[in-house]
C-alpha cells in the first residue's frame, strides 16, 4: 500500500524536484529576486529562498534574511501563480510566433512547488471562472492542463493574512498533488509530505522517504494551529454578501474613494482577478496588425467605457465594483467566493487600504 | 343617434366620470370636424376652446423663422388637446393643425370656467383629469429634451 | 479536485477569442450614419443565431465591437446593422461588398420566443434598438399563428432616423401587425406621430395580462418603457430588456460588461425586467 504521509529531508525534496524534471516537468518555485519573493524556474533546492522571510503590513513589504535554514519561511510575494496560467499579456491574432509552445501544446507541463493554501484556492477559483463556463479559455486551459501542484502549508502568518476566516488556509485541504509542511525542531529540518492525487502518490515512491510518525503529524498540526492563532485580520462574519449588497449606496464608498488612488495594484496582485482588455494594434510603417490581450483592471477609467461615456466615472463606483465583486457578486457569477484571504491587496496598496477594515467600516457606516 | 352627452361620457378623457358632472360638462360641448391640413388654433390667439379627439390626429407646431413649422407633439384618438383655456391669459402658445381629418368634441373654455368657478368640486374634478395629462406630457417632453436617440457623446 | 480536469482537452482546437473571416455580400444605407451589412462568414455555422443575439465584428488592427444581429433567422446570411459612432463602427460601416472582416459569435441569450408562443407579443424599440428586434418580427410573421396580437411600437429621433423604412411601410399595411411609429420632432411633411414611445403603449391591441413585451433602446427609454408596461398591467417577468455594457470578449471571460451580479454577455444581453429592476436602481453599478 502506498503511504499517505511520509517524511522527506531537504535532500529528499531535491530528489523530488529532480524526479519531476526528469519526468519532463518544468518546475517553478519561489526565489528571492529584486527584494521580493517571485516564482521562477528552479533546478533544485539550492534555488529556493533559504533563510528569507517577509514582513508585510498595509502598504509595506520587506524581505529580510534570518540566517535560518528554513526554505519556506516567507508568506507571499506580490505575484501569485496567476501569471503562469493566466498570462499577463498574450497575442491573440495572429498568434505569437512560438505560441504553440507557450500555449503548452509543445511545452513541458508545469510543476508548481510552493503553492500556498490560499493560492491553491485561487487556482480553484480561476479554474471555475476561466475553464468551467460555456466558453473555456483555451489559453488558460492549455497552461493549466496537467500542471503538477505541490502545496506548502504556511508556517507563519503575515500581518496582512486573513485566510483562516475565509476557510482557505493555513493548511491545504485539497486541490494539490502533493502537500508539504516544513518542520524545523529538535528532530531536525524535514518535511511532512502528503499525497493528494494518484500522481502524487506515484511520485512519493520515487523519492527517498521515511515513514511519518504520530509526532510528525502532531508537529505539522501544531504549525497550522500556531499560524491560525497568529492571524489577526478577518472579514466580518455572517451573511457578508447580503450585508454588502444592502449597502450599494452607502456613503462609505465615498469615504474610501478619498484615499483610493485607483492605481489598480490590488487587481494586479490579486490571485483571482481575471479581467482582461483586448487591444488591436497596427504598425504604421510595416502595416502589420496584431491583437493583444492583457490583464485589465476595473480601476481603469475606461474599463466600463460605453460609447459616449463611462458607466463608472468616479473612484467610488470603481472601488465599489472591485469590492462587491470580490466579496459578493462573484458568488452570483461563479457560485464561489472571489477572495481567498491572501492579503496581497492590503500589502501592495500604496495607501494601505485594507479590505477587511473597509468591510467592517462599511457594515458600521 | 348619439347625443353630445353620450359622446362626452364615452370619451376616454371622461371615463368613469360622475354622470351628473358629465352632463354639466357636456353642456359646454359641441361636435366639430377639421379637414386634413386645417389650422385648429394659432399661437397667440385667444384660447377659447379645448378638444377631445374622437378620430384623426392633430399636430402641435412651433414656427421657426427658417425651416418652417416644427412638429413637437401630436394628439390622437382618445386624447385631449388644448390647455391654455384653463390658465390666464388664455392664449395659445403654439399652433395646432389637423394632419388628417379630425372629429372632436369642442369645449367652450369660458363656459366651463364659469361652471368651475360656481362649483369648486366640478373644478377639482376637471383638474384631476387635466393634471395627469399635463404631467405625462411634461415627462414626455423631458425625454424628448434628452434626445436619447442622438449619437452618443454629442 | 485531484489533478487537472479532463473535460477541457476538447477546446484546444477552437479559440473563442479568435475571429473567423467573413465577407460583406451586400450593404444598404439605412440613415445618415447607419448601414446594414449582409455578411457571408467562411463558417456557415455563424449565420445561425437566436433573435436577440449579437456578434463581435472586427477589423484587424482597428478593433472589435459588439453588434446585434438584425436579419432574418431563416436566412443564410448574417445581417447586422451598424451605426457609425466611433472609430471601429465608422470603419465597419464604410465596408463595401467583397471586403473582409472578422466575426466571433453569435453570442448571448436571445429573446424568450418560446415562452412568448400563444401570447400577445409587444415589441418596443427606440432608435437603433429596432435592429435586434427585427429578427423577432421576421420570426413571428413567418409563424403568425403561434402568437396572439402582434405589435411594434417604435420611437426614434426624427422621420429620417427610422431604420428599415421600406419594411416599415410594408409592415404598416399588414392587418395582422399593429405598427405605431413616433418621432421626437419632425417637419410639416411628417404625418405620423410626434412624442415619446411610451405614449404608444396603451393603444396597442395587446392585452396586458397575456402580453410578452420585448424592449430595446437607450437605457433611459427602456427604463421608462418597462415602468409604463408594468403600470399597464404587464407582469414584470414578461417584460424583457436588451442591455448594453462594454462587451469585449462576448464569452464571459474578460469582465468588462459586469453589471452587479451579471456578466451581460454571458447572462444577457436579454434579461427579464423582474431580474434587473434592482440593478437599475443603483447608479454607477
Amino acid at each position: 500500500m502506498q503511504p499517505e504521509h511520509v517524511i522527506l529531508s531537504p535532500q529528499g525534496l531535491d530528489t523530488l524536484i529532480e524526479r519531476l524534471r526528469a519526468a519532463g516537468f518544468r518546475v517553478l518555485g519561489p526565489v528571492a529576486r529584486d527584494g521580493a519573493i517571485a516564482y521562477a524556474e528552479i533546478a533544485g533546492v539550492r534555488d529556493l529562498p533559504r533563510g528569507w522571510r517577509d514582513a508585510q503590513s498595509p502598504g509595506r513589504y520587506r524581505l529580510r534574511r534570518t540566517g535560518s535554514p528554513v526554505l519556506f519561511g516567507f508568506n507571499l510575494g506580490p505575484q501569485g501563480w496567476k501569471r503562469v496560467f493566466h498570462v499577463p499579456q498574450l497575442r491573440l491574432v495572429p498568434t505569437d510566433p512560438g505560441q504553440e509552445e507557450s500555449d503548452g501544446k509543445a511545452e513541458a507541463p508545469l510543476a508548481l512547488l510552493g503553492v500556498r493554501p490560499c493560492e491553491l484556492e485561487a487556482v480553484r477559483i480561476q479554474d471555475r471562472v476561466l475553464r468551467a463556463g460555456a466558453f473555456p479559455d483555451p489559453h488558460y486551459a492549455a497552461r493549466r492542463e496537467g500542471a503538477f501542484l505541490i502545496a506548502v502549508n504556511c508556517a507563519t502568518a503575515a500581518e496582512t493574512c486573513f485566510c483562516t476566516g475565509m476557510g482557505t488556509g493555513p493548511r491545504a485541504r485539497s486541490g494539490y498533488d502533493l502537500a508539504l509542511t516544513e518542520l524545523v525542531d529538535a528532530t531536525g529540518h524535514r518535511f511532512l509530505l502528503e499525497a493528494g492525487s494518484e500522481r502524487g502518490r506515484a511520485l512519493i515512491e520515487e523519492v527517498p522517504y521515511a515513514p511519518a510518525r504520530e509526532s510528525d503529524l502532531a508537529a505539522a498540526r501544531a504549525v497550522s494551529e500556531r499560524v491560525s492563532g497568529a492571524m489577526r485580520r478577518r472579514l466580518p462574519r455572517g451573511d457578508l454578501r447580503g450585508e454588502i449588497l444592502r449597502r450599494l449606496e452607502s456613503p462609505h464608498w465615498e469615504v474610501v474613494a478619498r484615499r483610493c488612488l485607483a492605481c489598480g495594484n490590488c487587481t494586479q496582485v490579486c490571485p483571482t482577478c481575471f479581467c482582461t482588455t483586448v487591444e488591436d494594434h497596427e504598425d504604421w510603417v510595416t502595416g502589420a496588425t496584431w491583437r493583444l490581450r492583457h490583464w485589465g483592471s476595473c480601476f481603469d477609467e475606461d474599463f466600463s467605457y460605453l460609447h459616449g461615456g463611462r458607466v463608472r466615472p468616479d473612484i467610488a463606483s470603481r472601488y465599489r465594483q472591485w469590492f462587491i465583486h470580490k466579496l459578493a457578486t462573484w458568488h452570483d457569477q461563479f457560485d464561489t467566493a472571489g477572495c481567498v484571504g491572501c492579503g496581497r491587496c492590503i500589502t501592495w496598496c500604496p495607501v494601505g487600504i485594507d479590505i477587511t477594515a473597509e468591510a467592517a467600516a462599511l457594515l458600521e457606516a | 343617434m348619439e347625443t353630445v352627452e353620450d359622446l362626452v361620457l364615452g370619451h376616454p378623457f371622461f371615463r368613469d366620470i360622475d354622470p351628473e358632472a358629465g352632463r354639466v360638462v357636456a353642456g359646454c360641448a359641441r361636435n366639430t370636424v377639421f379637414r386634413s391640413g386645417e389650422l385648429v388654433f394659432r399661437e397667440g390667439d385667444s384660447a377659447d376652446w379645448f378638444y377631445c379627439i374622437r378620430s384623426g390626429r392633430l399636430a402641435l407646431e412651433l414656427h421657426a423663422p427658417h425651416g418652417g413649422p416644427i412638429r413637437i407633439d401630436t394628439r390622437g384618438p382618445g386624447e385631449v388637446a388644448g390647455w391654455s383655456w384653463i390658465v390666464p391669459p388664455y392664449r395659445w402658445y403654439c399652433d395646432a393643425r389637423a394632419v388628417e381629418e379630425v372629429h372632436a368634441l369642442q369645449f367652450d373654455g369660458a363656459c366651463l370656467r364659469r361652471k368651475m368657478e360656481d362649483d369648486a368640486s366640478l373644478g377639482y374634478l376637471l383638474y384631476k383629469r387635466f393634471v395627469p395629462v399635463i404631467l405625462r406630457t411634461l415627462q414626455g417632453t423631458r425625454m424628448q429634451l434628452l434626445d436619447v436617440y442622438a449619437r452618443p457623446g454629442r | 479536485m485531484p489533478g487537472p480536469a479532463a473535460d477541457v482537452r476538447a477546446v484546444a482546437g477552437a479559440d473563442p477569442w479568435s475571429p473567423s473571416p467573413a465577407r460583406v455580400r451586400e450593404r444598404r444605407r439605412e440613415t445618415g450614419d447607419t448601414v446594414t451589412l449582409a455578411l457571408e462568414p467562411a463558417d456557415p455555422a455563424q449565420t445561425r443565431f437566436a433573435p436577440g443575439q449579437f456578434t463581435m465584428l472586427s477589423l484587424s488592427g482597428v478593433g472589435e465591437v459588439p453588434i446585434s444581429v438584425s436579419g432574418d433567422p431563416d436566412e443564410a446570411l448574417l445581417v447586422q446593422t451598424i451605426r457609425a459612432v466611433g472609430c471601429v463602427t465608422s470603419r465597419l460601416a464604410a465596408l463595401k461588398p467583397g471586403e473582409a472582416l472578422g466575426v466571433r459569435g453569435p453570442f448571448g441569450t436571445g429573446w424568450p420566443l418560446e415562452s412568448a408562443a400563444g401570447r400577445d407579443l409587444l415589441l418596443v424599440a427606440g432608435g437603433l434598438g429596432l435592429a435586434p428586434l427585427r429578427p423577432v418580427l421576421y420570426h413571428a410573421l413567418a409563424r403568425r399563428e403561434r402568437f396572439g396580437a402582434l405589435a411594434l411600437c417604435y420611437g426614434t429621433r426624427s422621420p429620417d432616423d427610422r431604420l428599415f423604412r421600406g419594411e416599415l411601410e410594408a409592415w404598416a399595411r399588414r392587418a395582422d401587425l399593429h405598427l405605431a411609429v413616433t418621432v421626437d420632432h419632425a417637419g410639416p411633411d411628417w404625418e405620423g406621430e410626434v412624442g415619446v414611445v411610451t405614449r404608444l403603449l396603451a393603444r396597442t391591441p395587446c392585452r396586458p395580462e397575456r402580453t410578452v413585451a420585448l424592449v430595446c433602446g437607450p437605457e433611459i427609454m427602456m427604463r421608462f418603457t418597462a415602468r409604463e408596461l408594468e403600470h399597464l398591467g404587464v407582469a414584470p417577468g414578461r417584460i424583457h430588456l436588451s442591455m448594453e455594457r462594454n462587451m469585449q470578449c462576448g464569452i464571459g471571460l474578460c469582465g468588462h460588461c459586469q453589471w452587479g451580479p451579471f456578466l451581460l454577455c454571458r447572462d444577457g444581453p436579454v434579461f427579464p425586467w423582474e431580474r434587473i429592476r434592482a440593478a437599475f436602481g443603483v447608479r454607477g453599478l
